[in-house]
């Protein structure tokens, strides 16, 4: 910022844009306004909103204060103008500051360590003294214990003394830029995400196929292949009703052809041709007793098995006897309580059972078959039907995401935690040595500088100085 | 030995410890503060102890692996490791600047929240983790968030107590700043200590408390009467401390750390604290929820709040370089930026919702 000569008005846009205060404006009005709106549910339904404001401004004021948020885009700001602008105007404060700043801090960067005047040094911010006793030799002394604190050191002839000094770090002073790059990359990143990419779902029933997915309020679009659900299933922890997993096996085709088999859980995305699946909710489809098919394993007495595939109402065979089961009923969620009756728990599948009658020669039978409680698959007569899975009448519920700009909002992340690590632990630190001999014994004036992290750095100095002074001692060094 | 007997030891530890800390202040004697000293790091050590015992037990019951079965899981958990973290960056405090004083300053936010745990009547069973959260990035996110959490704490106890020696005026502004805020926070522990020994017996799940119960055996009581005396009594309690605020002043005066320290150790936990939770609370966040939800940003109200807090520390950073802002209006900014860290941990679990399913056990 130049001052004296006459602004132009260009200027003065300039320097308001190059302020670090306009910054804190901007941080505090982005912090202030997303306050609000992490208050009022964002993209919900009005009636939800207008609840919300009945408990901060009673009943009477709150369809006017709900049409006032609204005119405001309050109930979408992040997607608001002017949220928009105030994020534009973020990126042009910041870029425009580090153009102001980036020749001066440049030149500090790139300039090398010169000698500096006793009287200079004098004034630094971290000085020590002390003499050492023999003539020469001291200037060579003060390089090899500038080499032992990792510093590559410089000497210089002054007009009477000798002067080493050295500097470490001088690129750490663009750690602040690198940082404040990092936030525009990111920004850049999302910009594209929005631009070139989508955020869709799919509700896709076992055993379907889909070549799109749907976005909030119903739109296709083409995913350019097609993908299958085979199977999906909840697993809990052991027999409580606390879920450990949600799986959904996944197959992608192309023209016909299966490319890419995977099962996916919360954690554990499918990526296919830059389209990612989610595995984010589940349900059952209407009238699931007829659609499903019971996927059981009969066992006989004496060992054979056979997996059958069943509807309700089907009759199946026992291998190797003559008891036949037909499957009467299904219910997606039925228990035991305490007493052994069984109970349901909805639509949800939490525990699907069958009722089988078996009728044999001898003898008749029937009960329910639980698909999460084995010890209902023993049969009285001791053959056993395992009820494996009940298949086709539940949907996996999956997000849909292609977001060409997630790396480059990743890569954003990794300049930014890089970039703050050099702003915070790192720093910019040189010392000078200076030697003047004065009746045989050298005076020494060590001074330094660390454009942050001074504390520590002055341990460092420290360290040197009884390197030094211990060299003097007539130490082996 | 369980994990929940060594929790009850370290509480008991941290309690008489604050109380030791407060009596070193009052009567300077160099044996109290010894014992203070002691007795925190025998808290500390239970503590650790009933965290890996913690860390064991759940790893029996959650077959999942050893990493997964962090102790990080819910609200309890991790209010225990913020405990844990904030002890031992003062102890580290305490050996680097060789002052006592401070502990009187931390031991109680410690004892508050171990009070809150209690008082809430949280839950403090093991669970089994839930699908979302089965994720190798909620350790690293979850325990880097916390121990930045645990660095802004110390900014806000030092940040306070700079304001507290920095103000002599009644009129400035800063000065009822920091009576405003200090009267808010007893306030607010009042009226839900209030609530607690009311409700205790009505309330049957956790958190139900502090979900519906907030507040109504004060302020939102059924009764009129109530309401208004409760608000007569917070004016008053406002009053009070902004009229005696002198008193803390002499004591916190009397420290043997200077204003230069106090200010000197705020803006290093932050810019310890900074970095950390921009990793760990923002970054790692980002990508857990990537993974999980497919985006890594949604706008949900704890994403936007651990935003919130983020730019209340920018801003702090970015106040320090502005003119006429050093000192006192900087120490201002920092306590306001714990008070965010607050309402982004407590506040959003227990006020607002989000997709995040923490602390909604
Ligand atoms: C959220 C966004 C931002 C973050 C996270 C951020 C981060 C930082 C950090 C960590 C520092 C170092 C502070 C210190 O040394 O204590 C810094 C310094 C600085 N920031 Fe930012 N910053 C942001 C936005 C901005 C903006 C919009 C401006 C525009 C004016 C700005 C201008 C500066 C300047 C001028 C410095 C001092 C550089 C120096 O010491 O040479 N920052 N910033």
């Amino acid at each position: 910022m130049e001052t004296g000569k006459q602004k132009t008005f260009v200027d003065k846009i300039w320097d308001v844009f190059a302020s670090v205060k306009l910054a804190a404006v901007i941080f505090a009005v982005i912090a202030l306004t997303s306050m609000v709106g992490t208050v009022l549910e964002q993209n919900a339904e009005p009636a939800k909103n207008i609840r919300i404001l009945v408990k901060f401004v009673g009943e009477a004021a709150a369809p006017a204060a709900y049409e006032f948020f609204s005119r405001l885009g309050f109930l979408d700001m992040y997607h608001s103008w002017w949220f928009l602008t105030l994020l534009f105007l973020f990126c042009a404060n910041l870029i425009i500051c580090s153009i102001d700043r980036l020749p001066r801090i440049w030149k500090l960067v790139t300039a090398p360590i010169h000698a500096l005047t006793p009287d200079h040094l004098e004034k630094m911010s971290i000085k020590r003294t002390l003499t050492m006793k023999g003539k020469g030799g001291a200037a060579d002394q003060v390089s090899a214990s500038l080499k032992a604190i990792g510093f590559k050191p410089v000497q210089a002839e002054m007009d009477k003394d000798r002067q080493v000094y050295a500097e470490k770090g001088n690129y750490t002073r663009l750690g602040v830029y690198m940082t404040h790059l990092s936030i525009l990359v990111i920004i850049a990143g999302a910009i594209i995400g929005v631009f070139f990419g989508f955020n869709a779902f799919l509700n896709l029933p076992e055993g379907q196929t889909s070549s799109v997915a749907y976005k909030e309020g119903g739109k296709e679009i083409p995913l350019g292949f097609d993908i299958r659900c085979d199977n999906f299933d909840v697993e809990y922890y052991g027999e409580s009703d606390m879920p450990k997993a949600y799986k959904s096996w996944l197959t992608v085709l192309q023209g016909g052809k299966v490319v890419m088999q995977k099962s996916i859980v919360v954690n554990d995305p499918l990526t296919f041709e830059g389209i990612t699946f989610y595995q984010s909710s589940f349900g059952t489809v209407p009238d699931s007793a007829a659609h499903g098919v019971a996927i059981l394993r009969a066992v006989s007495k004496d060992g054979k098995s056979e997996e059958i595939q069943a509807r309700v109402g089907d009759t199946f065979t026992i291998p190797g006897t003559g008891i036949q089961g037909r499957i009467v009923n299904f219910s997606p969620a039925l228990s035991v309580d305490q007493n052994g009756r069984p109970f349901t728990y909805e639509e949800n599948m939490t525990n699907p059972a069958l009722y089988i009658e078996f009728t044999g020669p001898s003898q008749r039978f029937s009960g329910w078959v639980f698909k999460r409680l084995p010890r209902t698959w023993q049969l009285p007569d001791g053959n056993r039907v395992e009820f494996l899975n009940f298949w086709g009448v539940r949907y996996t519920g999956m997000q849909v995401r292609k977001d060409p700009g997630v790396w480059i909002v990743y890569l954003g992340c990794l300049t930014m935690a890089i970039g703050l690590y050099i702003t915070f632990f790192m720093s910019h630190r040189r010392i000078w040595v200076n030697i003047s001999e004065e009746k045989g014994q050298s005076k020494v004036l060590i001074a330094a500088s660390a454009h942050r992290n001074r504390a520590a750095f002055e341990r460092t100095i420290e360290k040197l100085a009884g390197m030094l002074a211990a060299g003097n001692k007539g130490g082996t060094k | 030995m369980n994990s929940s007997v060594l929790f009850g030891l370290s509480t008991v530890a941290y309690v008489f410890a604050m109380i030791l800390y407060i009596a070193y202040l009052a009567f300077r004697r160099n044996q109290v503060g010894v014992i203070a000293t002691t007795l925190t790091m025998a808290g500390f050590v239970a503590q650790t102890f009933a965290i890996l015992l913690r860390w064991k037990e759940f790893y029996e019951i959650g077959q999942m692996g050893i990493l997964r079965a962090i102790p990080l899981t819910n609200l309890y958990e991790s209010l225990i490791f913020f405990v844990w973290c904030l002890i031992l960056a003062y102890l580290i405090i305490e050996f680097r600047y060789r002052t006592r004083s401070f502990g009187a300053f931390v031991t109680p936010i410690a004892s508050l929240v171990l009070a809150f745990i209690d008082i809430s009547g949280m839950s403090t069973n093991i669970q089994p983790l839930v699908p979302a959260l089965q994720s190798n990035w909620l350790l690293v996110h979850v325990m880097m968030s916390f121990i930045s959490y645990a660095l802004f704490a110390i900014s806000f106890s030092t940040g306070l107590m700079y304001l507290i020696v920095k103000t002599e005026k009644r009129n400035d502004p800063s000065y009822i700043f920091w009576t405003v805020t200090m009267g808010i926070f007893v306030i607010v522990l009042a009226a839900m200590g209030l609530d607690y020994l009311t409700f205790k017996f009505a309330v049957k799940s956790q958190e139900e408390l502090i979900r519906s119960y907030l507040f109504r055996a004060s302020f939102r009581s059924g009764s009129g009467f109530v309401s208004v005396l409760s608000l007569a009594v917070a004016a008053g309690l406002l009053y009070g401390i902004w009229r005696y605020g002198g008193v803390l002043r002499k004591i916190v005066g009397s420290f043997d750390l200077s204003a230069e320290t106090l200010d000197d150790i705020t803006y290093k936990s932050i810019a310890m604290g900074f970095p950390i939770f921009t990793l760990g609370g923002l970054i790692f966040g980002a990508i857990w929820a990537d993974q999980a939800w497919g985006k890594y940003w949604s706008w949900d109200p704890k994403e936007t709040w651990s935003l919130i807090t983020w730019f209340f520390y920018a801003f702090y950073l970015h106040s320090r370089l502005m003119r006429g802002w050093k000192g006192k209006k900087v120490a201002m900014v920092a306590v306001l930026g714990f008070v965010a860290v607050i309402f982004t941990y407590l506040g959003v679990n227990l006020l607002l919702s989000g997709l995040h399913s923490y602390g909604s056990q």
